[in-house]
């Protein structure tokens, strides 16, 4: 146990150590964007002398690698900033956001891994019949759309028929029930897309290990196919399927933009396209910033559970 | 019919696919097995032995199918029974005991969970039951700690004991068939001895019919009633144990007692400076010492043959000498000059002189590679040999190790026989006209006969080319016949160093003298007679 405790700080420090690095590069991006925030802001009639006196209020003037440290300080104790477009702090403006696409990507998380694990083991076990070969080739097709046309097709179908909305809206009355309802299409539309990954990884993973001796053993004492399958295959093949559900949950999280376009959902990816239409730069950095955060943790959780689910490592002797 | 008779195999057939075409393994072989009789099924690699052992129990490995015949197991047709049948007798009333216990054991599951998997799902007992069961199969395989053992994944018990809790685990329903295919052959000597009393006690205590499947005579003579001798899915002959020992009737089956009967003549000792020289080595990974002050010398044309059990350290001596794994202290010499510790420090004429020959010859040659690329890229390396001169070298070695050049220089690895492929490892080593090989189990992924085949060939190498060889091997009777002296290492240390007629004629170690008498000699009560003469000792 101690060795899990000691490899899951050593990944949180390299998982600091990657998320600085990527601050640099955010930081970095960012100065390249083109663009003048202060003419954004007050628009094409404004003098050179206001210009230049809110560009010194805002401190455009300081050399980048002050107004890299300034920010970076801030973002340790919590303080993104002020949003420079709404002049709101971005804590407060990201945070909402934030929730909401928590909600969706697990949201899409709870129909998209059980089915997918159903089918691919479901695909393994009957591997090379029609079901594996229609349920790959659906799945294919799902993941070769466009996210957007998915999504409008969804609406020709379900929302134009009334059965579900096909807009999201969120206001401080709606339930948790309303919620599901409403987010529905987007979440499906997003198990749509997402499903093939992982059943397909389910299924080779599974596959892949049915020559081992011991799966002939199991077979050997009398076990069913779906035992076989389930109890003596599944078990060895988590670290695979563990790792591809963990990439797609990322992709849930930081991946959703244009999905919560079509379906004018308010979460994290369209407040990003906004913020760099409006060259809101702390704004942009914060959320980047966020997304990094969520790739790190996933990663760092599926190699905590890989490790914990494989007794090779968990009990060494 | 006769009541007594529990599998009555007639005219089987079966068939392997290779790409779209089914070719023959199993050839129209009867089989017939009493109630508590044990079977032998003796055959080379290709003969069927576990292809027919797998049919017993009705099942076809996947790419095989069962093509003729019947296979009638207690009066159940197992052709013709549908899957949900065959599969209620399996690890019921037959059970399987695979070669590799450590493969077959599933890792993420604890031994006494996939020993009671069988007997709660075949609805033969229940869970508390069968654990309580396990615990006592446990103590007659004559495992360390029965009551905890079970508790333990398959990564943190020993070869030998895996082994036993898979013969304990097929033992769970109390089957009236155990099929053994090849139990003990990835086993050492000591521990093979071990494995085998407690599988012959436990199959005469519970009297459970078997088919003992295995290359080793030896091992068979102490293991069946009855021996039947199969080549190429054909049967040769069938006979009572003692009988078919005593007098073989077929070619084949002479042939097959007759291996072991090559013996190289023994090299005058060594004079002069030794090709190399190990001298106080000790060295080992992280904070483990494997080896501990090892030191002995190989002179030119003679063979020094170093034995021991898995984890003695024969393979990291000869990562010492190749400079794969510097040691913490003591030096390898070669020709009388210190060679530098790591192979990175040595010069390429020093790297040169010392080449390896790998065990599994499938895994050490590039599959990619044609044979001119596999040979040829040392001679270039090391020789600087370029263009005809090059080729013409290929085509020396391929002769040198008896391959037609013509035939064989643009062929692929898969393309060759597993000896084949060991003689291309030996033309590899030998292209850098090296002064020293060192031969890692060689023979031991091999046949036999074709172990007889590399062995001459080696001997005829070495006396050609004046090559000292270090020959790493666990098979005693390989080191009957081509060692000059024996390194006997346990754990790490030197336990006793020889040339080979004083240590075997007279060993004086404890350790050595229980690893000869371990070697299972072709004597059908050879077992007997060792197990009553080791509990007079203890």
């Amino acid at each position: 146990m101690t060795g899990l405790w000691r490899m899951i700080g050593q990944r949180l420090l390299l998982g600091m150590l990657t998320l600085f690095i990527i601050s640099v590069v955010i930081f970095g991006a960012t100065e390249l964007l083109p663009g003048d925030l202060a003419r954004e802001l007050l628009g094409q009639s404004a003098t050179e002398e206001t210009l230049a006196a809110l560009r010194e209020q805002l401190g455009l003037n300081d050399p980048a690698p002050v107004r890299y440290w300034n920010w970076l300080t801030g973002v340790l104790q919590g303080d993104f900033g002020l949003s420079m477009a709404t002049q709101k702090p971005i804590s407060e403006l990201v945070g909402a956001r934030l929730g909401n696409t928590l909600f969706l990507a697990l949201y899409a998380a709870a129909l998209s891994i059980p089915l997918s694990l159903l089918l691919g083991v479901l695909a393994a076990l009957w591997r090379n019949s029609v079901f594996d070969r229609a349920s790959n080739a659906l799945a294919l097709t799902a993941i070769s759309f466009p996210e957007f046309f998915v999504a409008y097709i969804l609406i020709l179908w379900l929302a134009q028929t009334g059965l579900f909305p096909s807009m999201v809206r969120i206001t401080g009355a709606t339930t948790t029930g309303d919620l599901l309802y409403s987010a529905f299409l987007p979440a499906l539309t997003l198990t749509l897309v997402v499903t093939a990954h992982m059943m397909r990884m389910t299924r080779a993973a599974i596959i892949n290990l049915l020559a081992s001796p011991y799966i002939e053993m199991a077979r050997l004492k009398g076990m069913s196919p779906m035992r076989v399958v389930l109890r003596h295959a599944v078990p060895n093949a988590l670290a695979p399927i563990i790792n591809v559900v963990a990439l797609n949950l990322a992709y849930l999280i930081t991946g959703v933009v244009v999905v919560e376009v079509v379906f004018v959902y308010p979460g994290l990816g369209q407040l990003m396209i906004d913020a760099v239409t409006n060259r809101d730069i702390p704004v942009v950095q914060a959320i980047a910033l966020i997304f990094a955060a969520a790739y790190v943790l996933l990663n760092l959780l599926a190699d905590v559970l890989s490790t914990v689910t494989n007794p090779r490592l968990m009990h060494r002797t | 019919m006769d009541r007594d008779i529990l599998l009555s195999i007639k005219g089987l057939r079966i068939d392997g696919r290779s790409g779209d075409a089914w070719h023959p393994i199993v050839k129209g072989v009867d089989l017939t097995l009493h109630r508590g009789e044990v079977l032998g099924l003796i055959g080379e690699s290709g003969a069927g032995k576990s292809t027919l052992g797998l049919a017993a129990m009705g099942f076809a490995r996947d790419g095989c199918r069962i093509s003729g015949g019947t296979i009638d197991f207690d009066g159940i047709d197992l052709r013709t029974a549908p899957e949900a049948t065959r599969r209620s007798l399996r690890g019921k009333r037959i059970a399987y005991v695979a070669q590799s216990a450590a493969a077959s054991f599933n890792p993420a599951h604890r031994l006494i969970g996939q020993y009671c998997e069988g007997p709660v799902v075949h609805g033969v007992m229940s869970r508390e039951k069968a654990e309580g069961d396990a615990v006592d199969l446990y103590r007659r395989m004559r495992l360390p700690n029965p009551e905890d053992i079970g508790f333990r994944y398959p990564h943190q018990v020993s070869g030998g004991q895996l082994q036993r809790a898979m013969t304990a685990m097929a033992m769970s329903c109390r089957p009236d068939l155990i099929i053994f295919d090849e139990p003990t052959t990835a086993l050492d000597v000591t521990t093979q001895i071990e494995v085998l009393a407690a599988i012959r006690d436990i199959v005469r205590q519970f009297g459970t019919a078997a088919i003992y499947i295995t290359h080793d005579l030896a091992v068979v003579a102490q293991m069946a009633d009855r021996i039947k001798v199969l080549l190429r899915g054909d049967e040769v002959e069938e006979a009572d144990t003692r009988s078919m020992l005593a007098a073989p009737r077929e070619e084949y089956t002479r042939s097959l007692w007759a291996v072991r009967s090559f013996a190289r003549p023994e090299q005058p000792p060594g004079r002069g400076t030794p090709v190399v020289s190990v001298r106080n080595v000790t060295a080992g990974y992280g904070a483990v010492d494997v080896l501990r002050n090892v030191s002995f010398d190989i002179h030119a044309r003679r063979t020094v043959a170093v034995v021991g059990e898995s984890g003695s350290g024969k393979s990291t001596t000869a990562r010492v000498i190749t400079g794969l794994l510097p040691p913490r202290k003591g030096q390898v010499l070669m020709g009388g000059k210190t060679l530098p510790p790591g192979f990175k420090g040595r010069s390429r004429d020093e790297l040169r002189q010392c080449q390896m020959i790998y065990q599994m010859a499938d895994t050490a040659l590039n599959p990619r590679l044609r044979l001119r690329e596999l040979i040829g890229r040392p001679a270039e390396m090391y020789l600087g040999l370029t263009g005809k001169a090059l080729e013409a070298r290929i085509r020396d070695l391929l002769a040198l190790i008896e391959l037609e050049p013509d035939t064989y220089i643009d062929r692929l690895p898969s393309e060759l026989s597993g000896g084949q492929k060991q003689r291309i490892g030996i033309a590899r080593a030998l292209a850098a006209e090296p002064q020293l090989i060192i031969c890692d189990e060689v023979t031991s992924a091999l046949d036999q006969i074709v172990q007889e085949g590399i062995l001459k060939l080696l001997d005829r190498l070495q006396g050609e080319l004046n090559l000292a060889c270090m020959f790493i091997t666990h098979d005693l009777a390989t080191v009957k016949s081509i060692a000059d002296e024996v390194v006997v290492m346990q754990q790490g240390v030197v336990v006793e160093h020889g040339p080979k007629a004083a240590l075997f004629a007279d060993p004086k170690q404890d350790y050595t003298r229980l690893l000869l008498s371990s070697v299972p000699e072709m004597d059908p009560d050879w077992l007997n007679r060792l197990l009553a003469a080791r509990g007079e000792d203890a």
